[in-house]
């Protein structure tokens, strides 16, 4: 038996009206078969059914509105047998959704299942899981995506509250074998890794294994770009529809520097040097409640002014968050930026994106107390510290490549965004 | 063209674009005379019966779109983006207010001054309403879509009640725009290729 439920179809919606069914009950359906249709706003949609069966019960009558992940209707396999879906993804999304390709790296690309989960709703693989073991869902901490409780964690759960269980069972057996000398097993929880955390750990120590890393830290004054940018903040914002951030202004002088400075923008492919004739920058993008980080690719970066490439880096930001991004998006990068200053961060040591040679990593911007012509003076400077794979890159030209980025932000000399 | 031939193309476009056989595609059009019912129509919005109605040469449509009665007819500029929304946002509130926004920037390039308005989807000026919209969505292939009145004649409208909204319609030429249809096409692609972020390629010219 398969649980039906009303879709979200979008961020700000709480509920739709289901307005015609295209199935009597007891009729034949196929999985991705227009099954219902719902009206939000000025918008009807089909929603396709989530598994194949008969539509046994219809719980939510034409014309009604309801919340989402209500149940509207029920599909039953027609065996009677349970379980007949393994796992429907949300009903909203029967294709295969896009796949969220990587995390940290070109390379490693996240399976689907677990990168692409829509946030929200529930399985109905978990809701039975649930029903069967009489477990309240919003007990259970989900890994999913947004916080969604996901079968693993459902097991998790349930390991966790056998093995919390058994010793209350008061059987006084010799001592249990305790395997991991665990004491006191109420204060440990077991959860697997997602399968996200686990591309981006084995990433994290591949890159550490492979390149030999070093961090060179440049003082950057910002002064100049932070007036240009609040005298034009307001118009840009109405302009555009999208705030004009520090990053874009970054973004726009590495592009610079790694023209002037190609090595930075080259690999290493065994004992060759791979020298890219395209400026491709990752983004990276930290998702929402601790899920991991993705870094879309701006290609040809070079090429783009300051509105184009703020305009790709809010896009790409959004679409990450979003699980929107195309595969070809997350990948081909040459070199990336890593912007941890937005959450406070003056600076950092950040981890190579293999297989590049570089990341360069943007501090806060803050306003403090600067000697300048012996004068004390307030200005508005910012860190970039440059992780290098020094097996590639020598000091010297790694401090030039900063220098040269600081140059270009600090005799900022584009009026013309 | 006509409001069934302009149907059968969409219909057929979509499933296209579901098989992923073609990119998004953006038809421009001008409907002849056509009073359109949407799936909430409610029948009292519609103030004349069919025969009224054909007598004054007004074809009359159920469709599938969202929403409810509307008028489609020259003068007025129709566009019906087939978009695969997988590929730009799972969402269709946010694609509402990308149409909504779409018309608000157009019409600005024209000097006039647009909004949209909270609980009543569309585009409005002060308290009349210059561009409707109505959505079908499959699969998040997107389908119908807005009308703007560029020169309509808004005496039609006095057939239905707009949308089921007592409030009254207007048009580009009555704000006082003298722009042509071809002027405000132009803007109108430049503001969805902004907004939908796309590039163009123009096909082939479809005006009636």
């Amino acid at each position: 038996m398969t649980d039906v439920v009303m879709p979200q179809m979008g961020e700000s919606i709480v509920e739709g009206t289901l307005t015609k069914w295209l199935k009597k009950p007891g009729e034949k359906v196929e999985r991705d078969e227009p099954l219902f249709e719902i009206s939000t706003d000025k918008v009807d949609s089909e929603i396709p059914s989530p598994s194949a069966g008969v539509l046994s019960e219809i719980l939510v009558e034409e014309g009604a509105t309801v919340a989402i992940n209500t149940v509207v209707g029920r599909i039953s396999d027609g065996s009677g047998a349970a379980a007949a879906t393994p796992q429907p993804a949300a009903v909203e999304a029967p294709a295969p959704p896009p796949v969220a390709a990587l995390v940290a790296g070109a390379a490693l690309v996240a399976a689907p299942a677990a990168v692409v989960e829509t946030a929200g709703p529930i399985s109905p693989l978990v809701r039975k899981m649930a029903r069967e073991h009489g477990v309240d869902v919003s007990q259970v901490s989900g890994t999913g995506a947004g916080g969604r409780v996901t079968k693993q964690d459902m097991e998790a759960y349930l390991g966790g509250r056998t093995a919390a269980a058994a010793p209350a069972a008061a059987v006084p057996s010799p001592a249990p074998m305790a395997p991991l000398g665990r004491t006191e097993p109420a204060k440990t929880r077991v959860e697997p890794m997602s399968v996200m955390r686990q591309k981006i750990a084995e990433h994290m120590v591949f890159s550490k294994r492979t390149s030999a890393h070093v961090t060179t830290v440049h003082k950057v004054d910002f002064t100049k770009i932070a007036k240009l940018r609040s005298r034009v903040k307001e118009d840009f914002q109405a302009r555009y529809g999208f705030g004009l951030t520090f990053l874009s202004f970054v973004a726009r002088a590495t592009a610079e520097a790694l023209r002037a400075y190609p090595l930075l923008n080259a690999s290493i492919e065994g004992t060759n040097i791979i020298h890219h004739s395209n400026i491709n920058l990752g983004i990276a993008v930290a998702l929402d409640g601790g899920l991991g980080l993705i870094v879309p690719v701006i290609k040809d970066a070079d090429e783009k002014n300051v509105v184009g490439l703020q305009r790709s880096i809010v896009d790409l930001a959004a679409r990450a968050r979003s699980k929107q991004l195309k595969p070809d998006e997350v990948q081909g990068g040459t070199f990336s930026i890593t912007n941890f200053g937005t959450f406070g961060s003056i600076f950092a040591t950040p981890v190579i994106n293999q297989p590049q040679v570089a990341i360069l990593g943007v501090g806060a911007v803050e306003k403090v107390p600067v000697v300048v012509d012996d004068a004390i003076a307030i200005r508005s400077v910012a860190h970039l510290a440059l992780t290098f794979d020094h097996r590639l890159v020598d000091g010297a030209l790694a401090d030039q490549f900063c220098q040269k980025i600081k140059s270009v932000l600090e005799n900022w000399s584009e009026q013309v965004l | 063209m006509g409001f069934g031939e302009a149907y059968a193309l969409q219909r057929e476009l979509v499933e296209s674009r579901k098989k992923g056989l073609i990119a998004d595609q953006l038809l421009l059009l001008e409907h002849a005379h056509v009073i359109t019912l949407g799936r909430n129509a409610e029948e009292r919005n519609l103030l004349a019966s069919e025969e009224v109605l054909s007598r004054n040469g007004i074809e009359l449509h159920e469709t599938d779109r969202g929403g409810d009665v509307t008028y489609h007819g020259p003068g007025q500029l129709v566009a019906y983006p087939i978009f695969d929304l997988r590929e730009w946002k799972r969402d269709v509130v946010a694609y509402v207010r990308g149409l909504e926004q779409v018309m608000i920037a157009a019409l600005a390039g024209f000097g006039i001054e647009a909004r949209q308005q909270e609980g009543c989807t569309g585009v409005w000026v002060g308290e009349a309403k210059v561009a409707a919209i109505g959505v079908h969505l499959s699969r998040w292939v997107t389908s119908h879509g807005l009308a703007l009145n560029v020169d309509t004649d808004l005496n039609y409208f006095r057939y239905i009640v707009p949308c089921g909204l007592t409030k009254p319609v207007t048009s580009m030429k009555e704000l006082g725009c003298g722009a042509s249809m071809g002027e405000v096409r132009e803007a109108v692609v430049e503001q969805f290729a902004k907004v939908f972020a796309f590039q163009t390629e123009i096909v082939q010219e479809t005006m009636a």
